[in-house]
């Protein structure tokens, strides 16, 4: 969406592209990741960077061009993880783009389209993670990102339910999950698992201490997997939590919980069945949340059952908690 | 409670009280203590039921040792660690 207070709309400026002058509107520019600022031809320069993951060299490399083509000498970390680069000149833009493509550093973009994912840290080096959600942040950016939409579509990834990507707050999140799964003969009745889960779905028996397990309260954050000192507790699945609709904003909208237990290769056909539904069913300017709302959430869920039934469709009538099938 | 608990009793090389010794400071004197001690050789730690609990058998198992006994005394656990 156009801000009115920002957005100039009937100002097109010339600008050089590939050596020829051109006409460009400053809403186009929005499309690009160039975003007007307050101050006469200045914008901010919104870099891509999926996951809020940057390689050291890259890196550098981006903070000498901001120290060149910021008048300011400031960036700002967006709030979804990208790099700005601000106060810089349109007349700059030409020169700059092609410096960024030099080092292999993308534009964003803004607008009704799929934005650049983020996502926590993951399995790769963060001990709650249970999905690798760097590796998924990537895979959404490099297939998805741009795509056309009704409105501006946000996706994220969480590796657990501590959920710091705020999965509930995406139009389409991903949070990972883990089904625990416990083996008799191994335990030693340590008690350590029931003290490990936060929850309260694992109570120690009184006489062999011995865990008595309730799946109904377990919310698959893996605790027990991971504090059992026998390896009694082992992970039968992991997968994704996948919550729909979800937005922040001036009309904040929780998202519903849809399904569980989606395993990495069926992300995408969710993305891309999400994606699908959200183009026949919505309309411009609605976030899939209100074409939720608009149309009713049993008619995504009969869409989506081919895909969900890869992990397990969740029953969508309770919120804000969730109700197992 | 306990009574289920088959393991037979280890013999600690080394032992520290971690009683009133809240996170992460417990897991961290458990880890220094471990990096003084050779591989084989069992520490014996005492926990206090609730957060350290919860914590810091995690974290040992993270950094790759073993726990090879666990014992409820009351309101403290006491735990023996394989240093690994």
């Amino acid at each position: 969406m156009v801000d009115k207070f920002i957005e100039d709309k009937v100002t097109r400026v010339p600008i050089k592209q590939d050596g020829q002058e051109v006409k460009v509107d400053f809403n186009d520019l929005k499309s690009g990741g160039f975003i007007k600022q307050r101050q006469r031809d200045l914008f901010a320069v919104r870099l891509r960077c999926p996951g809020g993951r940057l390689d050291t060299k890259k890196l550098v490399e981006i903070a000498k061009l901001a120290d060149k083509y910021s008048k300011q000498g400031v960036v700002h970390f967006s709030f979804r993880q990208s790099l700005e680069i601000l106060y810089v000149d349109y007349k700059d833009f030409d020169n700059l783009v092609r410096d960024l493509e030099k080092i292999g550093q993308k534009v964003a973009s803004c607008g009704p389209r799929v934005r650049v994912p983020t996502a926590c840290g993951g399995c790769e080096y963060n001990p709650n993670g249970l999905t690798d959600t760097q590796k998924m942040a990537k895979m959404v950016d490099e297939k998805y990102f741009g795509t056309p939409c009704h409105h501006k579509f946000k996706t994220s990834f969480s590796g657990c339910p501590i959920d710091c990507a705020r999965t509930k707050e995406m139009d389409l999140g991903f949070q990972g999950v883990v089904e625990p799964v416990w083996d008799e003969d191994t335990c030693t009745g340590c008690t350590i698992c029931s003290k490990a889960c936060k929850e309260d779905a694992i109570k120690s028996h009184p006489e062999t201490g011995k865990p008595i397990y309730d799946p109904q309260k377990c919310i698959y954050c893996g605790d027990c997997i991971r504090a059992c000192p026998t390896e009694s507790w082992q992970a039968k699945r992991y997968g994704h939590f996948v919550r729909i609709g979800g937005r922040h904003g001036r009309h904040p909208r929780e998202a519903n919980n849809v399904a569980n237990f989606i395993p990495d290769e069926k992300v995408p056909e969710t993305i891309e069945k999400t994606l699908e539904w959200y183009k026949v069913n919505g309309k411009k300017g609605e976030r899939i949340g209100k074409t939720i709302d608009r149309v009713g959430i049993e008619s995504y869920m009969k869409f989506m059952e081919p895909v969900f039934k890869s992990g397990e469709p969740l029953k969508t009538n309770t919120k804000p908690g969730w109700e197992k099938v | 409670m306990g009574k289920g608990i088959t393991m037979a009793d280890i013999k600690a090389d080394d032992s520290l009280d971690l009683r009133g010794v809240l996170c992460p400071i417990n897991f961290v004197k458990t880890k220094l203590k471990l990096e003084t001690m050779d591989v084989g050789q069992v520490l014996e730690i005492v926990l206090d039921d609730g957060e350290p609990i919860q914590n810091v058998p995690k974290s040992i198992k993270e950094e790759g040792h073993k726990i090879v006994e666990v014992k409820k005394e009351g309101d403290f656990f006491r735990l023996k660690i394989e240093k690994r």
